[in-house]
């Protein structure tokens, strides 16, 4: 069997009395798009910030290319090849879209301890950042300042961040939050576009995406993952029905 | 890069700073070059300031601390070159070999120290713990009586050169220019480098950063080193210029104008603390002819200031850019519809 | 060791640890409840301290001018919370840092216009002016025992507001969650108001007590308001268990520091490297023991729940 490149075992996270991660265990394949769906307070944030290192589980281990990265910090694991983008967009507003995703690009080329060049002189680095914006389509915008981008243009930067840090792992939390259908469209094309090149999880709510682009898929109720498979499998499992699909399993 | 810099701004100031002061003193009034010279030793304290408060949003209520170490590592030696004592660590000597580096070394070791403690917290926390690491050194000073404990070092100390001598007050100035210069390129190049654009970055968005895999923490630690021993450096030219040295240099409240130079003048700006310690000083100087009660007019200035701007004076210009770019654009557009 | 200076050293060491505590526990209530970081607090212990020195002078007694100079500064933090703090409210908090700065040297020289650069020196009343003999050697002012019976009582009616009146109730709802608490139609704009001019009591009371000892200068505020931040910082911002903890604690360590710390240094050290040395290291000792809570803590020892 092939080894994962993530795993969660019985990851157990509570605030107060609340259990948000409750014995979860999950494994990632290399090279495949694995998204995870949930209803609504379901637990998937929780989820992600604890596989990238914002959060610390009370329990439980995760694991990267066979390597325990529990305690590991979040910078040590983002170092080590794991990418995260934010649901809610976390860019730094007013510098370009350029000087964002370079930044992205840095950490993975050489130190930064470097006190007397000027980044405009990195050429390796400008050149990988702008090869990545003009993989999401936002080669024309990489002198704007940030903050004037529509929330599109930052949907995409989030996942240009991603694409820079040349990761082996992408984590994407809701990738197309708060995108109209057209936007949609383009980031689900961008994806289709970037599996198989990279090991994905995706959070999603938005169902035609991710029965669209997904792999394997996981499903996430109160903490806990109640099923696992392809989407055949997902679509067509009762319990996965009942708890989340309910009713809309009658188009399906 | 989106560095904010008015290289023709700071150039007038620059060019305006190196001649007007020798003028004044030319044209036999010594008051302004004195003026001057005090200026640009706060000016270069403003810079250090500037590196980690404007550039790296690290907001240092402490900074006269570092000032105040550097004052005294001038004045600790010469006091002993004097009465003794010391030879044989060697400190006992009025050479400025040894008070500057000595200053700057001193200034990074607390900046050191107290950083790995400070860096650990943020916001409110991180400003009152610089505050507090400030006083501290301060009630440590005071309370060494053989330094003059409250009443500070009255000695009269230069530190002694070859080829240099700061006894001179147009001498003095003219080295104090020279390393406000010096520490203004390098404080430029710093943050145009990958380890300033760390900085930035994680002044704009921490988590961003982190993320994205730098381990910001020891990013800001080594500016907050950097900045400590450009600060104490400040110091020990302020030691030159004063007869006197007092623990009253490194008192909060010092530290609060300090700040109010960085942030009146611009953060983030080259020009921006220059400007801002001439603001003050001009300000201080201005009021304090009026009355002994210039603190009343001043403080109300520095509430209007933080109440109703944003971003200083060097950004003031700036916005007046942006906003007449702003026009400009619009008046494009409009002449675009009236042709459709 | 002498155990009578040790027992009066403790008795010092509470009452400055009660005095930092009523400094303290304005600050962090504001701070807690309103978000608001006020560099000028101590500005209002100076002037309570000063109103009740003047009205002392006026009135001719202590007692009375100390009840009457409670209002007063009750009334002056009213006005510096409508005509200042209002402004500043949701602010960054290094806007209000710096803006409150400002507003330490308007007090400060408006202070020095009305009463001048000298301190004013308090007159105690007779009753409270003598001394309290325990034995032989265990001797102590009467007026500082009633500071630390003043500070103690005030303590209590602090925890008994906080936790068994409405006030104390919406005081502790506003901490945790102000903006449930405005939707709940409580007069929010009022509570903060009464918060802020509570907590100018509070201050305004320490420099009222501390006055017959220290004189009341303008400059008196300089020395408390950082150490007030230590305390505050060590317990938690906006815990008030954490103020009283940490200000008793910061006030025995600091007391005993002082007093004792040259003694134990002679322990191990020359008589002559402890002499020099124990001054600055007492000096410093608040600090260090800052530093250590919070390299174990950042966020002092007790901080309260976050919103």
């Amino acid at each position: 069997m092939t080894q994962p490149v993530l795993e969660a075992r019985s990851l157990v996270k509570s605030f107060g009395g609340i259990r948000a991660t409750d014995n979860l265990s999950l494994t990632v394949l290399p090279g495949e798009l694995h998204a995870v769906i949930g209803p609504n307070g379901a637990g998937k944030t929780t989820l992600i910030t604890q596989l990238c290192g914002s959060l610390l589980p009370d329990a439980g281990e995760v694991l990267f290319k066979g390597v325990d990265i529990t305690q590991r910090p979040a910078y040590e694991r983002a170092q080590m090849g794991i990418a995260r983008s934010f649901q809610i967009t976390s860019l730094i507003m007013d510098m370009t879209v350029l000087e964002n995703v370079a930044l992205a690009a840095q950490a993975h080329m050489g130190s930064s301890f470097r006190f007397f060049r000027s980044v405009r002189h990195d050429e390796p680095v400008l050149s990988h950042a702008r090869a990545c914006l003009a993989r999401v389509g936002l080669a024309a915008e990489a002198d704007r300042v940030t903050r004037t981008l529509p929330h599109g243009g930052h949907r995409r930067m989030e996942i240009a961040i991603a694409l820079a840090a040349k990761s082996e792992l992408m984590l994407l939390d809701e990738p197309m939050a708060g995108l109209g259908t057209d936007e949609s469209q383009d980031i689900i094309a961008l994806l289709r576009a970037l599996k198989g090149e990279q090991t994905i999880v995706l959070i999603e709510h938005d169902m035609d995406a991710v029965f669209a682009l997904a792999d394997r898929i996981s499903v996430l109720v109160y903490g806990h993952i109640i099923a696992c498979g392809t989407p055949d499998e997902i679509r067509q499992n009762a319990e996965v029905r009942a708890a989340y699909l309910g009713e809309e399993s009658e188009g399906v | 890069m989106s560095a904010t810099n008015y290289p023709k701004l700071t150039l007038l100031v620059m060019v305006l700073l190196a001649v007007l002061p020798p003028l004044f003193y030319f044209t036999g009034q010594p008051f302004y070059l004195d003026l001057a010279t005090r200026l640009t030793i706060l000016a270069i304290a403003a810079v250090s300031l500037n590196l980690i408060l404007g550039y790296s949003g690290l907001v240092s209520f402490g900074h006269a601390a570092y000032i105040g170490l550097g004052a005294y590592a001038v004045g600790i030696p010469g006091y002993h070159a004097i009465y003794g004592g010391l030879e044989s660590w060697g400190l006992a000597s009025t050479s400025g070999w040894l008070h500057f580096p000595l200053a700057m070394l001193i200034g990074a070791i607390f900046a050191l120290i107290t950083g790995i403690v400070c860096l650990r917290t943020k916001g409110v926390y991180f400003i009152m713990i610089t505050m507090a690491f400030a006083q501290m050194v301060y009630y440590a000073i005071v309370s060494i009586k053989t330094y003059g404990g409250d009443d500070g070092l009255t000695i009269d100390v230069r530190s002694e050169f070859p080829g240099v001598s700061l006894d001179d007050p147009l001498q003095l100035f003219g080295v104090s220019y020279v390393v406000l210069v010096a520490v203004m390129l390098l404080v430029r190049m710093m943050v145009n480098s990958r380890f300033g654009m760390v900085l930035r970055g994680a002044k704009g968005n921490n988590e961003r950063m982190v993320m994205m895999g730098y381990n910001t923490y020891r990013y800001q630690l080594t500016a907050y080193v950097i900045s400590g021993a450009i600060a104490a450096l400040s110091g020990a030219l302020l030691g030159n210029f004063t007869t006197f040295i007092s623990p009253e240099m490194m008192d909060w409240t010092r530290s609060g104008e300090l700040m109010f130079m960085v942030i009146l003048g611009g953060v983030a700006t080259t020009v921006g603390p220059v400007l801002g310690a001439v603001a003050f000083i001009l300000i201080e100087e201005v009021l304090s002819t009026f009355t002994i009660y210039w603190q009343l007019p001043f403080g109300l200035l520095l509430m209007g200031v933080v109440l109703y701007s944003q971003g200083g004076l060097a950004n003031i210009l700036g916005q007046w850019r942006a906003r007449r770019a702003l026009r400009d654009a619009s008046q494009g557009g409009a002449a675009q519809e009236h042709k459709l | 060791m002498d155990y009578a200076l040790f027992v009066m050293q403790v008795l010092n060491g509470l009452q400055l640890g009660l005095l930092l505590f009523l400094v303290a526990s304005g600050l962090t209530l504001v701070f807690g409840i309103l978000d608001f970081v006020n560099l000028a607090h101590a500005s209002l212990y100076m002037v309570g301290a000063l109103v009740c020195a003047s009205l002392t002078l006026v009135l001719g007694n202590f007692v009375w001018a100390l009840l009457l100079a409670i209002p007063v500064t009750a009334l002056v933090g009213w006005t510096v919370e409508r005509l200042v703090a209002r402004r500043l409210y949701g602010r960054d908090h290094l806007d209000q840092v710096l803006a409150t700065f400002g507003l330490i040297l308007v007090l400060t020289t408006l202070a020095h216009l009305i009463w001048g650069p000298q301190g004013i020196s308090v007159p105690l009343p007779s009753w409270l002016k003598g001394q309290l003999a325990f034995s032989d050697t265990l001797i102590f002012p009467i007026y500082r025992l009633v500071i630390i019976g003043a500070g103690l009582l005030a303590a209590l009616g602090l925890y008994v507001l906080v936790t068994h009146t409405r006030l104390g109730m919406l005081i502790r709802a506003g901490a945790s969650n102000r903006q449930m608490v405005s939707a709940l139609g409580v007069n929010i704009e009022r509570l903060f108001a009464i918060v802020f001019s509570l907590g100018a009591v509070l201050a305004g009371l320490a420099g009222m007590l501390v006055a017959p000892i220290t004189e009341a200068s303008i400059g008196m505020g300089n020395g408390i308001i950082i150490t007030a931040f230590v305390v505050i910082i060590v317990g938690g911002i906006g815990s008030m268990k954490g103020a009283f903890i940490a200000a008793m604690l910061i006030g025995l360590i600091d007391t005993l520091g002082r007093a004792f710390l040259d003694g134990v240094f002679k322990l191990f050290m020359s008589s002559d490297a402890a002499e020099n040395s124990a001054p600055a290291v007492s000096a410093m000792l608040i600090y260090i023991i800052m530093a250590l809570v919070l390299a174990f803590r950042p966020k002092g020892l007790f901080p309260p729940k976050v919103r």
